[in-house]
């Protein structure tokens, strides 16, 4: 039984991606949505957490977020996949249920 | 597969209701069943019939409503939320005495049980907040 | 065997699933804490599976001692000591988040399991429906 979990605030406003970092299980998907996307970039205080998670769970970053706030593919860090609204649906039927760490 | 929603935050002040209902739209083009969307704190004040927004971006509320006439979707407003925050229907407003009331086409408000009911008979719960 | 009496098929009808409730935030400053609380009263009624949990700020929900006059806020503290009544008795609260806040089961309103996070990570696994606000 696999979880997904949301993340929607900044890690720089709000501690909530690694809260869901601390609780998701090995094989979780965490997928970045609103202002949670600001994790799934390079070069930040934090992508080296987010590279580190990459080991034990699969990172999703919800596209039209990123292009948004002024983002692109480039900016995302390696072995993050980029979804859509689509993809976004995809994955919470892929998943066995989905926890929104507000 | 059935899918419900839970929005816990107002339109425009957060992204949650934007987010909503951009995933709502998909998981119908996918042909998913939505089960329920239900509104809960802040979340009740999507469906006030009264908001105005600038002419030149989104009206959420008509989104709300155009989506549930288009897809026959239960759009629940918490009776509980909503009262702390005068989102009203026309029997709600006369048991509480109001000289109106406000709720938007295609909403309904109803008990918190409405959330319980759709955990309980869907394959997944959704919930945007902040 | 005899048809039960109308007064003895009182079974909760329809499945029962494990419904998680994740407490993260603070008491007072937002308002989530409080309609949280009410939806796993309304929701009792329902009898699902039960489970809270308190992490993070969510700690501070069940602190003792709560005053609020001075705020002028309702204070809903002792609604908490209810939920047993309700049957809803499966009350945690995590080890790091209370440690990181100075605090100790002694400073909770109601007696709750401790659990780290990793055994809270393995309960939420076990959920089939996760409620936060």
């Amino acid at each position: 039984m696999a979880m997904l979990h949301t993340v929607n605030k900044s890690p720089f406003e709000r501690r909530t991606l690694d809260s869901a970092l601390r609780h998701a299980v090995k094989g979780s998907g965490i997928l970045l949505i609103e202002d949670g996307v600001y994790a799934a970039f390079d070069g930040t205080q934090v992508s080296e957490k987010v590279k580190a998670a990459l080991a034990d769970h699969k990172i999703y970053v919800l596209g039209p977020d990123v292009n948004a706030r002024g983002m692109t593919e480039k900016n995302v860090i390696d072995g993050l996949e980029v979804v859509d609204y689509g993809g976004f649906v995809d994955l919470v039927t892929e998943y066995d249920k989905v926890q929104a760490w507000l | 597969m059935k899918l419900s929603i839970l929005v816990n935050e107002g339109p425009y002040q957060h992204q949650a209701a934007d987010s909503a209902i951009q995933f709502t739209k998909a998981a119908l083009e996918k042909e998913h069943e939505i089960f329920r969307v239900f509104f809960y704190n802040d979340g009740v004040n999507n469906g006030t019939r009264f908001g105005v927004p600038p002419q030149d971006d989104r009206n959420i509320t008509e989104q709300w409503t155009a989506l549930a006439k288009a897809h026959d979707l239960d759009l629940v407003v918490c009776i509980a939320a909503a009262q702390r925050r005068g989102i009203l229907d026309e029997n709600e407003a006369k048991r509480q005495g109001k000289d109106g009331d406000n709720i938007a086409d295609g909403f309904r408000i109803s008990g918190l049980g409405q959330l319980i009911e759709a955990g309980i008979q869907s394959d997944r719960t959704v919930i945007f907040g902040d | 065997m005899a048809e039960p009496e109308p007064w003895e098929d009182d079974e909760p009808e329809g499945p029962v699933r494990k419904f998680m409730y994740v407490n993260r935030r603070a008491p007072y400053g937002t308002i989530y804490a409080l309609e949280s609380l009410e939806v796993v009263l309304i929701a009792a009624a329902f009898e699902q599976d039960v489970t809270l949990v308190f992490m993070d700020d969510g700690v501070y929900q069940i602190k003792k001692e709560q005053n609020t006059d001075a705020i002028g806020v309702k204070n809903f503290s002792p609604t908490y000591r209810a939920l047993e009544g309700y049957d809803v008795e499966k009350l945690y609260v995590e080890k790091e988040s209370l440690e990181s806040r100075g605090l100790t089961t002694d400073d909770l309103i109601v007696p709750v399991q401790v659990l780290d996070s990793n055994q809270v990570s393995e309960l939420m696994e076990e959920q089939e429906v996760i409620l936060s606000f």
